[in-house]
């Protein structure tokens, strides 16, 4: 097995010519150009490389296999090598061990059950010798009765074990066919091939060999130094030293992060990347190369917006495009066509008014041969070009790819878009996919790969287009829609039914691509109606809706019963409850009854309607859209000032006994938690002051009730008062002996001294009030890190539970060994995507359309 | 005092299948009976209704999303 024994710790000569009998003997394969392998003749391309091995001078123990040495020392007798079980108790295991390989079980739990009866034992039931205490020092030190045993004493008791025990080790999961237990205790270490551990030249001409390579050296060093001080019979002290020294070696050379030991560094202080490292983790072998591999047909660049195309394109920069390739086959029918494109070269000019056309990268000949087309032999390549040959074209418009983001949390991270190549560096995508891929245009960037084969992209095309995603498995509503601006477009142009004269109507209808009759004068929900699908009808609340007690419906003073009859917006104000990403009524009820492609289509249009309506009535907001009247403020004050008395009298009450106790809590509970009601308090009336002046002509409100972006709270914190700051949910109270800050007396309770900011943003935080802020902050930056690193360990170890879990045709859930999991998936047997928020049938809607008919 | 666990709320509807109607069930699902998932014969419904080993129980329970659901469990004599 082995091509040769390595007893030289060096590796080159002089003349960097490989040592005979080193670590990087020919014998165990090659890595530079040129030179022939000893073993198999062939050269670099062709040797897999080859196993050597060094002979170790006293043994020592395998750190993988500590462990299981552990349990058989335990559960064996020294003196005979006999497992310490009875015979009957012997007989009844054998038979459960049979039962369970019959069965096809897991049988590494027998050993526990074996060490665990072996531990009841005081003699061996087989020759009557006395059980010692057997102690473990982690990682491979073994103790009998308080004595340390040397590996040799070890081996010796295994090999015992090994003759003795026989077929019984099935019990201890060792397969006495296959190996053998005295085989965990290495005489002789394998050397692996320098295939697997290269040595890099660096532009110096410095050698620097590879982790394992140095890892062996010591190794090697070290059983030298053995050897000959134990020849010529040094004190037993000093070859014990070494021994033990080997051990480490031989220990970190296997796994560099064992537990007890430190970890064997390089020169320059960083830890050695042993064997166990190369596998373990994120970045190990399994994980990194295994699981994961790097792709070609793939590109990655910043992503910026694009209200112009549709959610199912990708704008793709003509650098990317031209770079980039899909498979052409050669058919009698497109070979005049072909042609003509690789006559174009891998660098065409377009012709006039056009941005870009395709050219041809690489032609492969029908024998397999790739050739690479240049602007020189492009004409004789496309005259060659015969039918069977593959064609490496360029990406053109309405090519199908795949679009991406990480982190892929969801099915909707990795969509399929059709390509519109485009002028500049950047991806361009629509604003309604942002949600899906969670996306934002402050640097983020986006990875696309090109399907490679027609079967690939069919089923791209019919199952992972962005439109197929438009209704969420999650809960099954709209899970893409309009955003920001667009709904406070549509906000704009249906509240209060304004009227806009035919030019503006024009200008926006064109804009969504209307091209129908306009009237002469149109109010804003004629011009929304416009690009409902027809006959369509709806009913429900809106966004603005408040909760009155009794719904009034159309006559809402805030205009929030939304009623579409007959494809006309008849009363109600368009906001993110009707077109939103998330909650869009209008989006998921047009998917679910116009189809995937129309819901698109209505996507589109709205979004470009928004902003042709936005930019028609101007909106604009700044910091003024949070002054308030000076009796605003004054008020507001007040009622600040109110709140901090109230506080200073729950105090007084506290310090004089006279506050009721809240039943099962502590005086001081009670009133920590009276106060913070009373702070909460003061800060929503503050709010509503504040608001009471902030009316619907104040862009941020605007924004705010539609749902466009932030929210009522968002602009009383700035105009009103931002209120108390907690730390785990308690008001501050950390920080100095008895006090938050110095700034304050000891003990003192009240509202400022323990983080009530009663300053807005607007008017800005006094020093104490920011600190206090910055505590409050600094909280929710650490809840937010935490939650992020735990929740996607969580959903890692969710994925490994339930990958081979899978939907039969017959409805039922069931592992991929065909055990059933679920008799009818979910009990009820609905897809999430095509039901109605979680139920099959949404009843009151088909009531409805009965009633409309 | 010893109470009827199987008149508890919580405790779902559960019966054992004759031979024929494990066989349609088997049927049905084109499966063997290793493949149903399995509750032990220790269970404490499955000692209150008598179950030997190999019996199949039918479980009937409310369900959140479907109101009714029914499953199946083989009973079993391991430890697993």
């Amino acid at each position: 097995m082995s091509a040769t024994r390595i007893i030289t710790p060096d590796t080159y000569d002089e003349d960097g010519f490989p040592i005979e009998m080193g670590l990087m003997d020919t014998r165990l394969g090659v890595i530079e150009p040129g030179l022939r392998c000893k073993t198999c003749g062939q050269r670099v391309k062709d040797c897999p490389g080859h196993f050597g091995h060094i002979e170790l001078a006293m043994p020592v123990i395998h750190v993988g296999f500590a462990k299981t040495i552990y349990a058989i020392l335990k559960s064996t007798c020294r003196g005979c090598g006999k497992l310490l079980l009875d015979e009957k108790e012997l007989e009844r295991l054998r038979k459960l061990y049979k039962k369970a390989v019959e069965r096809g079980e897991n049988t590494s739990y027998f050993v526990k059950e074996v060490v665990k009866l072996a531990n009841k034992v005081s003699h061996c039931p087989h020759c009557g010798r006395e059980k010692l205490p057997i102690e473990y020092d982690k990682p491979t030190t073994y103790r009998e009765a308080g004595h340390k045993m040397t590996p040799s004493e070890i081996r010796e008791w295994l090999e015992k074990v090994s003759e003795e025990v026989g077929d019984d080790l099935l019990l201890l999961d060792i397969n006495p066919e296959v190996a053998r237990p005295e085989w965990m205790v290495l005489t002789v270490l394998p050397v692996p091939p320098v295939t697997t551990r290269p040595s890099i030249t660096l532009e110096t001409g410095e050698r620097s060999e590879d982790d394992l390579t140095h890892k062996l050296v010591d190794i090697i060093r070290i059983n030298q130094r053995l050897q000959e001080n134990r020849d010529a019979g040094a004190p037993q002290l000093i070859v014990e030293d070494l021994w033990e020294l080997l051990q480490y070696h031989v220990t970190t050379y296997f796994d560099n992060q064992t537990s007890g030991i430190p970890p064997a560094r390089h020169r320059s202080g960083r830890a050695l990347k042993t064997l166990a490292q190369r596998l373990k983790g994120k970045e190990g072998r399994f994980r990194s190369n295994l699981s994961g591999k790097r792709v070609n047909f793939s590109a990655r660049t910043v992503i910026s917006p694009d209200p112009n195309i549709s959610i199912n394109e990708v704008g793709v920069p003509i650098d990317v495009a031209k770079e980039l390739t899909v498979p052409i086959r050669v058919t009698p029918y497109n070979i005049e066509e072909m042609k003509e494109m690789v006559r174009r070269g891998p660098n065409p000019k377009p012709p006039a008014g056009v941005v870009y056309i395709p050219g041809v990268n690489y032609i492969i000949r029908p024998d397999g041969r790739r050739i690479k087309v240049t602007e020189e032999n492009a004409e004789n390549v496309a005259e060659r070009l015969e039918v069977g040959s593959v064609v490496e074209r360029q990406l053109q418009d309405g090519d199908i790819v795949l679009f991406n983001r990480q982190p892929s949390l969801h099915r909707m991270s990795m969509m399929a878009h059709k390509v519109r190549v485009l002028p500049y560096k950047t991806f361009r995508l629509n604003l309604a996919v942002c949600p899906p891929y969670n996306a934002d245009f402050d640097g983020d960037e986006m990875n696309m790969h090109v399907l490679q084969t027609e079967e690939a992209r069919a089923e791209a095309e019919i199952l992972m287009k962005v439109q197929e995603h438009i209704l969420s498995p999650r809960f099954g509503g709209a899970i893409i829609g309009a955003i920001h601006d667009h709904i406070s477009g549509c906000f704009l142009l249906t509240y209060k039914n304004k009227e806009f004269s035919k030019d503006d109507a024009i200008r926006m209808l064109a804009a969504a691509g209307y091209m129908g009759e306009v009237k002469d004068k149109m109010t804003g929900k004629e011009i929304f109606s416009k690009i409902l699908p027809e006959g369509i009808n709806l009913e429900y609340k809106a966004k603005a809706c408040i909760g009155c007690p009794t719904c009034v419906k159309e006559k809402c003073e805030y205009d929030a019963y939304v009623i579409i009859k007959d494809g006309q917006l008849v009363s109600g104000v368009i906001d993110e409850k009707s077109i939103g990403a998330f909650k869009g009524e209008i989006i998921e009820y047009i998917t679910r009854r116009y189809g995937n492609s129309a819901a698109r289509d209505f996507i589109d249009r709205v979004t470009k309607l928004g902003i042709a309506a936005i930019m028609v009535i101007g909106f604009t907001t700044g910091i003024d859209d949070e002054d308030i009247p000076e009796e605003a403020v004054l008020q507001i004050n007040e009622q600040l000032e109110k709140a901090k008395k109230k506080i200073q009298d729950l105090i007084k009450a506290y310090e004089e006994g006279e506050l009721e106790q809240i039943p099962g809590r502590s005086l001081e509970e009670t009133l920590e938690m009276e106060i913070m009601r009373v702070t909460g308090r003061a800060r929503d009336q503050t709010g509503e002051i504040a608001s009471k002046h902030l009316g619907m002509d104040n862009s941020a409100v605007i924004m705010a009730r539609s749902g466009a972006r932030g929210s009522m709270l968002n602009l009383s914190q700035m105009a009103g008062c931002v209120g108390q700051q907690a730390v785990r949910g308690e008001r501050i109270h950390r920080g100095y002996r008895n006090r938050t800050l110095p700034h304050f007396k000891k003990g003192d309770l009240g509202a400022e001294a323990k983080g009530f900011v009663s300053s807005s943003y607007k008017k800005g935080l006094s020093p104490t009030e920011y600190f206090f802020h910055s505590m409050g902050g600094r909280e929710g930056l650490v809840d937010t890190a935490v939650r992020t690193s735990r929740s996607g360990y969580m959903q890692r170890r969710l994925v490994n539970a339930l990958e081979n879990v899978k939907l039969e045709e017959d409805g039922s859930v069931r592992a991929t060994t065909g055990e059933v999991i679920q008799f009818v998936y979910g009990e009820d047997g609905i897809d999430p995507m095509r039901s109605i928020r979680g139920k099959a049938v949404d009843v009151d809607m088909i009531i409805k359309e009965v009633e409309n008919e | 005092m010893k109470i009827d666990i199987l008149k508890h709320e919580l405790v779902p509807h559960h019966e054992i299948l004759s031979e024929e109607e494990v066989e349609k069930l088997l049927k049905t699902y084109n499966i063997k009976k290793e493949q149903l998932p399995r509750i032990r014969i220790d269970d404490p419904v499955a000692k209150a209704i008598n179950a030997k080993e190999g019996d199949v129980i039918k479980i009937i329970r409310k369900s959140p999303t479907a109101g009714i659901s029914v499953a199946y469990r083989v009973v079993s004599k391991e430890i697993i």
